[in-house]
């Protein structure tokens, strides 16, 4: 994965547009937060191969980018997106890396079903 | 007081995640081997939900396990563990599996391997959810064998409450003699592993007491079944 080159992710997220589509979208603040940290109110969500079609695709913002998907019923969107990449099954990987290189936010799209 | 480690007719180690096995239990495993105690390491997940990717990332979320699993195998290279089982679960996901299914998992391996002794984590001290989960079904499974059938087990306890509640571990293996094979261990989950492992290294060439007193005693509670987790399962 790379640095967000916005005008460059921005054109990944077109080509994926108006596709059926797998979703993968994860935040987390990992499983420890509260054990290192008592008292810390550990929240996160995580969804995979969920299907999704999307009308318009947004990159938004200075970096950390947000990244949102208006979907014909609804939304998707993710928060502090870093870097991406797309990979060599051409999926698109984006993901929000905090300043020790810890993953806090995932927003993958993919043609084809995320391995289990 | 450091102990001596008894010879096990055979050993079975369940953990969620790979490099569960590197910190608290290495050392120990390491001398079973040695000694020529059969030991089976069933890893249920390969830790896909792995937060550090590094800087610049040297994985992806989707190439995490296919990481994970090299460094798994070389890990148990690096014990010396031969059966070493990938049950194909997903990380953080353990808990929500069928309660029933994971006690039988635990049922077929023991049907399977008869061991003298269980490696696993303590339910209630183990702090990850998936730690907690693999536990309650290490327990549940035990707690289903007549008593005298039951494997003795060494359970992991960390949690922040676990000496107020359980005291101090009631076994404690002193594995400094192994502890090149346990930095070995260490080093081969280096995904997990590299940040720490410059100062820990540096630390223990240094002779820091608190460094080689951490990774060369290794310390484990038995089951205290007059204080079950439930009632029966």
């Amino acid at each position: 994965m790379e640095k967000v080159n916005p005008a460059e992710l921005q054109r990944l997220i077109d080509s994926f547009a108006g596709k059926e589509l797998y979703i993968h979208l994860e935040t987390t603040n990992g499983s420890y937060a509260a054990h290192f940290n008592e008292g810390f109110f550990n929240a996160g969500a995580f969804i995979r191969n969920a299907q999704i079609r999307f009308e318009l695709g947004k990159v938004a913002g200075e970096a950390p980018h947000r990244v949102g998907l208006k979907l014909p019923y609804g939304w998707v969107y993710a928060q502090g997106i870093t870097h991406y990449e797309l990979d060599q099954h051409g999926r698109l990987l984006m993901a929000g890396l905090d300043g020790e290189g810890k993953l806090a936010v995932a927003l993958e799209l993919s043609e084809t079903p995320f391995a289990y | 007081m450091a102990g001596t480690i008894e010879k096990e007719r055979s050993v079975l180690v369940v953990f969620p995640h790979p490099d569960d096995e590197a910190f608290g239990t290495s050392g120990t495993l390491s001398k079973y081997v040695d000694m020529g105690v059969p030991v089976t390491y069933a890893c249920l997940t390969l830790g896909e939900m792995g937060r550090n990717l590094g800087i610049p990332p040297f994985a992806t979320r989707e190439t995490l396990p296919e990481v994970r699993k090299t460094e798994l195998q070389a890990a148990a290279d690096a014990i010396g563990i031969t059966d070493l089982r990938m049950m194909g679960f997903r990380d953080k996901t353990v808990e929500f599996e069928d309660d029933e299914k994971m006690v039988k998992l635990i049922t077929d391996l023991i049907d399977e391997l008869d061991p003298s002794l269980i490696v696993t984590f303590y339910p209630g001290y183990s702090v990850h959810p998936d730690h907690e989960a693999t536990a309650r079904a290490v327990v549940r499974a035990v707690r289903r064998l007549p008593e005298d059938k039951r494997p003795k087990m060494y359970l992991v306890a960390f949690s922040n409450d676990t000496e107020k509640d359980l005291g101090q571990p009631d076994v404690v293996h002193e594995v400094a003699e192994m502890l090149d094979r346990k930095l070995r261990t260490l080093k081969a989950h280096s995904s997990q592993t590299a940040y720490m492992m410059e100062g820990l290294e540096a630390a223990i060439a240094a002779g820091e007491p608190e460094a080689i007193d951490r990774f060369s005693k290794e310390r484990f509670y038995h089951y205290r079944w007059h204080e079950d987790f439930e009632e029966s399962f």
